[in-house]
């Protein structure tokens, strides 16, 4: 997208605008942006530079569209073995009922941009020292740049009892499995809403893809077993894994006193560790030991972490720099930049990166564009000042038709993109309407690079 | 949502509703110069036909609301706050206002002119 000096100028201080300023802003950069919406693009940097984007997934496919926009001849190589693309967003919709799970899948291949190969393996070994990867099948591919993004791996199995294969059986959901897990999901909570009886919510104790999507499910439901009269007969607890229900701590507070008002039961330090299917319960580890809790559904969020591959190659977090990431094998990038801290040459978008928040579709989408033109730039010669703040967004929903566009960054401060017209706490359709329209349009367009 | 571009808006509307944007831009461009023709060839609004067309706003505004609650798969109690009411009056009134020039339109270039309406303004 080209970016004339003036916008440049009008996009940072909008960016460090106070909110009151910046819906003015908005009016402002819309004439500027409308008035260059001819101007020349600025021309693409020459290069024969080889970058490898290991992962097509959102934030793989945004990479080499934004990559193939901005360079030229440069080799670029996406390397993934899943032909389906998911439009994870959408998972808490169809598990909702509100969309079918073909509302979430397409083709990988309709996004890779024309120039850019697709190797359709998987990544076998990451040898940074050596800057090339290792396929599947043994190819070796060299790279002057690498961009990690391979996504995160979900763990059912370190939850005791737990298969993937139990998801709409027993009571037992997981939106997070895929669009048919999603699916089988609705139809378990559906017939649990049906009767009542108990319903048992959790998250885990790693870092996870968005957090907002465990508290969402639970409000979906209680707002299902209302809507059928059934609510009298149920009982809704959330199992949260520390003593918060929300990393940012306003919005934390926000859903306790929802929660409170709505009748759903709260525990913290709860982390699942086993569940018997047969019996319909399920194992919490808490400060004092072991809790059995029985449910009559239950929707089961398993552990998170980095993909074997990166696990076993120097790209994680060490121990000694940061306990809990090296333990769960997160990226070791800077914060702001994206750039890994001791190989200089890659970089880490999307789920796998070890930063703080993030893991959503929001932060893909703020986060490639900052990796993206740091290689540009080093590529070109000059520096990029470009810096990622940690904003991510999550529309919590909280009821059918209603959500919260709750938007925050690293240090935890809200930042609402319309303040004083959407306000970030308050529970509306307009947000609704934007999670349930808007929100997939403008994923599949930043797939393009266009947004 | 940082940024605001219509380049950035056209896509996204091209993803919303696909091979559909450009007949449905081209019919709301259409239209539109029907109406301004019409409005040219009879030199002012002919004030019956206006008030006849004025009649298709109510259930225009309503099929407006109706189609954003499909879409968005929404209830019709969901109103939360003011956003809501902003979002709710502006999708009625383009309904509405719709509704109205295309009843006023289609009337006016289906019967022709004629003599007994009084002009609004000349």
């Amino acid at each position: 997208m080209p970016v004339t000096p003036a916008q440049r100028q009008l996009i940072d201080s909008l960016l460090h605008a106070p909110s009151g300023r910046r819906a003015f802003l908005f009016a402002a950069l819309c004439a500027v942006a409308a008035g260059s919406a001819t101007a020349a693009t600025p021309a693409r940097v020459k290069t024969q530079a080889r970058i490898i984007i290991a992962g097509a997934g959102a934030a793989g496919l945004t990479a080499a569209a934004r990559l193939s926009a901005a360079l030229d001849g440069a080799s670029i190589t996406l390397i993934d073995a899943r032909r389906e693309h998911f439009y994870q967003p959408g998972f808490t919709l169809v598990g909702a009922g509100i969309k079918p799970s073909g509302y979430v899948v397409s083709r990988t291949a309709d996004y890779v941009p024309a120039g850019v190969e697709l190797v359709a393996e998987r990544v076998a070994e990451f040898d940074v020292d050596g800057n090339q990867v290792v396929t599947d099948s043994g190819k070796r591919l060299p790279y002057d740049f690498l961009i990690v993004a391979t996504g995160l791996q979900l763990e059912y199995s370190l939850i005791e009892g737990m298969d993937t294969q139990l998801i709409g059986q027993h009571g037992i959901g997981s939106i997070y499995a895929g669009p048919q897990a999603a699916e089988a999901t609705w139809r378990a909570m559906s017939a649990f809403a049906d009767q009542g009886g108990r319903a048992v919510f959790l998250r885990p104790s790693t870092e996870m893809k968005c957090a907002g999507a465990p508290l969402k499910y639970t409000f979906i439901t209680d707002d299902y077993l209302t809507r059928r009269g059934t609510r009298g007969k149920a009982e809704v607890v959330y199992n949260s894994n520390n003593k918060a229900l929300f990393s940012v701590p306003i919005v934390s507070e926000k859903v306790r006193m929802l929660y409170q008002e709505r009748g759903i039961a709260v525990n913290y330090e709860r982390v699942l560790t086993a569940i018997d299917p047969g019996k319909r319960i399920a194992t919490f580890s808490t400060p004092t030991g072991a809790e059995e809790q029985p449910y009559d559904f239950i929707h089961v969020i398993p552990p998170m972490r980095a993909p074997e591959t990166i696990r076993n190659s120097p790209l994680p977090w060490t121990a000694d720099r940061h306990k809990a990431w090296a333990a769960e094998g997160w990226m070791e990038v800077d914060k702001g930049t994206l750039r890994h801290l001791r190989y200089a040459n890659v970089f880490g978008v999307g789920d796998i990166a070890g930063v703080p928040k993030g893991k959503t579709a929001a932060s893909v989408k703020w986060q490639v564009p900052v990796a993206v033109d740091h290689i540009v730039a080093q590529i070109a010669g000059r520096t990029s000042p470009a810096v990622y703040t940690g904003y991510t967004s999550c529309p919590l929903i909280t009821r059918l038709g209603q959500a919260m566009l709750v938007e925050f960054d690293y240090e935890n401060n809200l930042t609402p993109s319309f303040p004083g017209v959407i306000a970030p706490l308050e529970e509306l359709w307009v947000s609704w309407v934007m999670k349930t329209m808007a929100l997939k349009p403008t994923y599949i367009s930043m797939l393009r690079g266009l947004a | 949502m940082k940024e605001l571009d219509p380049r950035i808006l056209l896509a996204v509307f091209q993803e919303m509703l696909g091979t559909m944007l450009w007949p449905l831009l081209a019919l709301v461009l259409l239209g539109t110069l029907a109406f301004l023709l019409l409005v040219l060839r009879e030199r002012g609004l002919r004030s019956r036909r206006l008030v006849r067309a004025q009649l298709l706003a109510l259930p225009g505004g309503a099929l407006a609301l109706w189609i954003m609650a499909s879409v968005s798969s929404s209830g019709f109690t969901d109103a939360g706050g003011p956003a809501d009411w902003l979002l709710i009056i502006l999708v009625f009134a383009l309904g509405a206002a719709g509704a109205v020039v295309v009843g006023y339109t289609l009337a006016g270039w289906l019967s022709g002119n004629s003599r007994s309406d009084k002009l609004i303004n000349t």
